[in-house]
């Protein structure tokens, strides 16, 4: 008999932890194209309690553990890349608390996106939260793990900017609370304590989230989007510069694809504009559209292509059924907005080499402070010719974020490799030694981030 | 048999595996796929079964016994098909069906769903009980057997012999009875309409189904057919067609709708009843039939209608469809559809959960009772809730 599957049964019940074939078929994949690796065990915990027995088992038996959330990075974050054990978190799916007053949830790592933002429809819906571009299967803590954006980026930033406060299993099965809940205050800042925010960003290297407090924002009665087209991308950054400047935007997204071929090379800009009244809405919208880009329809360098009611939920998986392929991924960035006209040039002149229709995105984040730039190359599931050449257009790409300035967005191994060829020796040391502190045995998501 | 030969291999490697499959529409939770429902595993989930069929077909797993069951625990709700937003959502369902016909073919079955098809092949019930027995359900009520009437009330394999079921199969034949309407029933001459066999991929044994029951209704004369379940009335109005048989064919919660629109029943009265309605999924997803049972109901006086917050196209499945209300893989624990339904019922703060299939029936009366809610929280069927406002 196997002990260690035993062990895990005995932690979260024979239901939730598999060993069979199927299983770990299923989770040896990533949806893009990462190559798939299988671990030896899956396990769904409900539970603090249960993650941290289960890493003490693995410590103990020198196992990696692989956390999972809602597996939809598309860089192969969470393809157990050793084997091992990979840590299913969509059991762990209680939203805790909504503080009303001062506008943050806390919820378990499992809560998905679109589940708090059904809660907060029907339960709260003076309040939002920033929503990612991602399906709404995408969880929570996966998204401020990675350093995730949502359609509230243009006044808050990024997602993992938003947290108020963190509970995380250590690689050596403690528990430790960041932020107000350390001192028992609450979770409603992350701030004034010392920084130990050794987690974000970490890719389940240093530690599990289990739970999460997060920002939440007014919900305006009317939401909708705005979109503009301009007939080049050099307009781009100026326009999105000006937009950035009337502080009324609660999303800005310049997008350009090959499909539809009659906007093929057009940019598109769209707007989120919130409002609590007709009277506010319309001056929101005389202000964005007459008063910061009406110069471009002016000039006849620009169109406004008008406003619909009611924010639509991201559907980015259609993107994968563009070749009726079932497969797509993209390299994200971080990069100052005036790169985005080189970004799309370059993206663009990848997307042809490789025989992929190019298709390019860039979300402002913050008050023009970066953009979320990224460029997705759908791929067919069934031709693995096809996925060799997405991935070597992802590998160019990579290079390419790198040549124009920008910071990688949850890379995948080869963009880890990247950055860490070029960090800074002093980070890099540092990074190292925190690892080998937290994770002594370095069963924590072995193969990424491998700075130990 | 390889992917190249299988019917969908040019559609099954689209699914990108998004997860929105596993929501109602309003993004409630993650719990509307009901195998996922049950045991929160990918390789339970919508994706997972295509792409683990993918798999199977590709020779890169092997079939076993858990495989099987992971296919086979699929309840064909086609919550999938609503939420998946894609354009090959239509044949979602339809390839775990042919994955399932796959099985069927190299005769690798659970043995669950092997007994299933035997006893229909045997007995023309899933239960293994005598085709003899099937007309005892209307025992003394002095419902006439099918001789030309207008028309053919089916009343189904879960109504003829299961004894939860059979009540509100009588309170439907109690009420056709009372409001005048020319009827009768088959008897032990009813046999198994095929749904179910038709989704656990036994294309043949359907086929013979189809075509026996069509030249039984020819032969009497049947031309409007009342099915008393909405499995039977999806096979009947959906697939029998492709074998010759074009009858008229109504759910029975449309039928009664239409005796009170007419007039034939009225003055219906149920004092203190709050009741909440479970949309089963062969009337509304797989027929978007959602207004008639809700119009019955409205009809009735003294009734306090309320939704459950997954409702319509919405509503999460009992658990019982695609065979499982027999071969069972989704029961035994507290997750599984039928109690989590359960639960959602009595969150309405209803006294009553009105239901309009008889496996809803069963399946949702036993898991009232796993909830222990009997006592706080009734499941009727809208045919028992017509007779009781009918004898007030």
């Amino acid at each position: 008999m196997d002990s260690i599957y035993e062990a895990l049964v005995n932690i979260v019940g024979k239901e939730y932890v598999s060993n069979q074939p199927e299983e770990l078929y299923i989770y040896s994949f990533d949806l893009g194209t990462a190559e798939p690796c299988q671990p030896q065990y899956v396990v769904s915990p409900r539970a603090t309690e249960h993650i941290q027995g289960i890493v003490r088992l693995a410590n103990k038996e020198k196992i990696p553990i692989v956390p999972l959330g809602g597996g939809l990075s598309l860089a192969g974050l969470a393809v157990p890349l050793k084997g091992g054990i990979l840590l299913d978190l969509k059991r762990m799916d209680s939203i805790i608390e909504v503080n009303e007053n001062a506008r943050y949830a806390v919820v378990e790592c499992g809560v998905s996106q679109g589940q708090l933002t059904s809660y907060l429809e029907k339960n709260y819906p003076r309040l939002t939260h920033s929503e990612p571009g991602a399906p709404p299967a995408a969880t929570l803590a996966g998204n401020v793990m990675i350093h995730g954006q949502g359609d509230l980026a243009q006044p808050y930033g990024f997602n993992s900017d938003l947290v108020n406060g963190l509970e995380v299993v250590l690689p050596t099965g403690e528990v430790c609370h960041i932020g107000s809940v350390a001192i028992g205050a609450g979770w409603f800042t992350n701030h004034p304590l010392p920084d130990v925010g050794l987690f974000l960003g970490w890719c389940g290297t240093t530690g599990i989230i289990t739970k999460l407090s997060i920002r939440l924002f007014p919900c305006k009665r009317i939401r909708g989007v705005g979109t503009f087209v301009l007939e080049h991308e050099d307009l781009v950054p100026e326009a999105v510069y000006k937009l950035t400047h009337t502080q009324m935007a609660e999303d800005i997204v310049a997008f350009s694809s090959a499909i539809p071929p009659f906007a093929s090379e057009l940019q598109q800009i769209t707007v989120n504009i919130a409002a609590d009244s007709e009277k506010e809405l319309e001056f929101k919208q005389e202000i964005l559209w007459d008063d910061t880009l009406g110069e471009y329809i002016h000039r006849g360098e620009g169109a406004y292509l008008g406003f619909v009611r009611h924010l639509q939920r991201p559907q980015i998986s259609k993107t994968s059924d563009y070749k009726k392929g079932g497969g797509f991924e993209y390299v994200g960035s971080i990069v100052p907005i005036q790169r985005y006209p080189e970004c799309y040039r370059k993206g663009r002149e990848i997307s042809e080499r490789h025989g992929i229709p190019y298709t390019v995105t860039g979300r402002c984040v913050g008050a023009g402070h970066s953009m979320m730039f990224a460029w997705t190359f759908a791929f067919n599931r069934a031709d693995p010719e096809t996925i060799i050449q997405a991935r070597k257009a992802l590998h160019e790409t990579d290079d390419l974020v790198l040549q124009l300035g920008g910071v990688i967005w949850k890379p995948g191994t080869y963009g880890q490799k990247l950055i860490l060829e070029r960090l800074d020796p002093g980070t890099k040391e540092l990074m190292g030694k925190i690892k080998r502190l937290i994770d002594p045995n370095g069963i924590m998501n072995p193969g990424n981030w491998e700075v130990a | 048999m390889s992917l190249a030969d299988f019917k969908y291999a040019d559609t099954i490697h689209r699914c990108f595996r998004c997860g929105y499959c596993k929501f109602p529409v309003n993004w409630k939770d993650v719990n509307n796929c009901p195998p996922y429902a049950r045991f929160r595993m990918e390789s339970y989930s919508c994706g997972g079964r295509l792409w683990l069929t993918r798999a199977w077909l590709n020779d890169q797993i092997k079939w076993t016994e858990h495989l099987a069951e992971i296919l086979y625990s699929c309840t064909t709700c086609k919550n999938c098909v609503i939420k998946c937003p894609l354009r090959f959502n239509v044949d979602i369902v339809n390839m775990v069906i042919a994955a399932r016909g796959e099985m069927v073919e190299s005769g690798r079955l659970p043995q669950a769903v092997k007994k299933f098809l035997e006893n229909i092949e045997l007995y023309g019930n899933p239960y293994g009980e005598s085709r003899a027995k099937r007309g005892e359900w209307a025992n003394r009520m002095g419902v006439e057997k099918y001789h030309g009437q207008e028309y053919l009330l089916y009343v189904g394999c879960t109504g003829s012999y299961d004894t939860r079921a059979q009540k509100a199969a009588r309170a439907l034949a109690e009420i056709m009875m009372r409001a005048g309407v020319s009827f009768g029933v088959l008897g032990p001459e009813e046999t198994c309409d095929g749904n179910e066999v038709y989704k656990l991929g036994e294309s043949g044994l359907f086929e013979v189904l189809a075509e026996n029951n069509i030249q039984k209704y020819k032969n009497t004369g049947a031309q409007k057919i009342v099915t008393f379940s909405p499995h039977a009335y999806n096979a009947m109005k959906n697939y029998y067609h492709e074998y010759g048989g074009s009858f008229e064919v109504f759910h029975y919660t449309q039928f009664l709708h239409g005796l009170i629109e007419n007039g034939k029943i009225n003055n219906l009265r149920c004092p203190n009843m709050k009741i909440t309605f479970h949309d089963p999924c062969f009337l509304g997803r797989w027929n978007e039939e959602y207004e008639a049972p809700r119009a019955i109901l409205r009809a009735v006086e003294g009734v306090e209608f309320t939704e459950m917050g997954k409702n319509k196209e919405s509503a999460l499945c009992c658990g019982g469809g695609g065979g499982n209300f027999q071969i069972d893989l989704l029961g035994g624990s507290e997750n599984s559809p039928a109690r989590r339904r359960a639960r959602e019922a009595y969150e309405t703060g209803a006294n009553v959960l009105a239901v309009a299939c008889p496996k809803c029936l069963v399946m949702l009366n036993d898991a009232v009772e796993s909830e222990e809610l009997a006592n706080r929280l009734e499941v009727l069927d809208i045919s028992e809730i017509v007779i009781k406002g009918l004898s007030i």
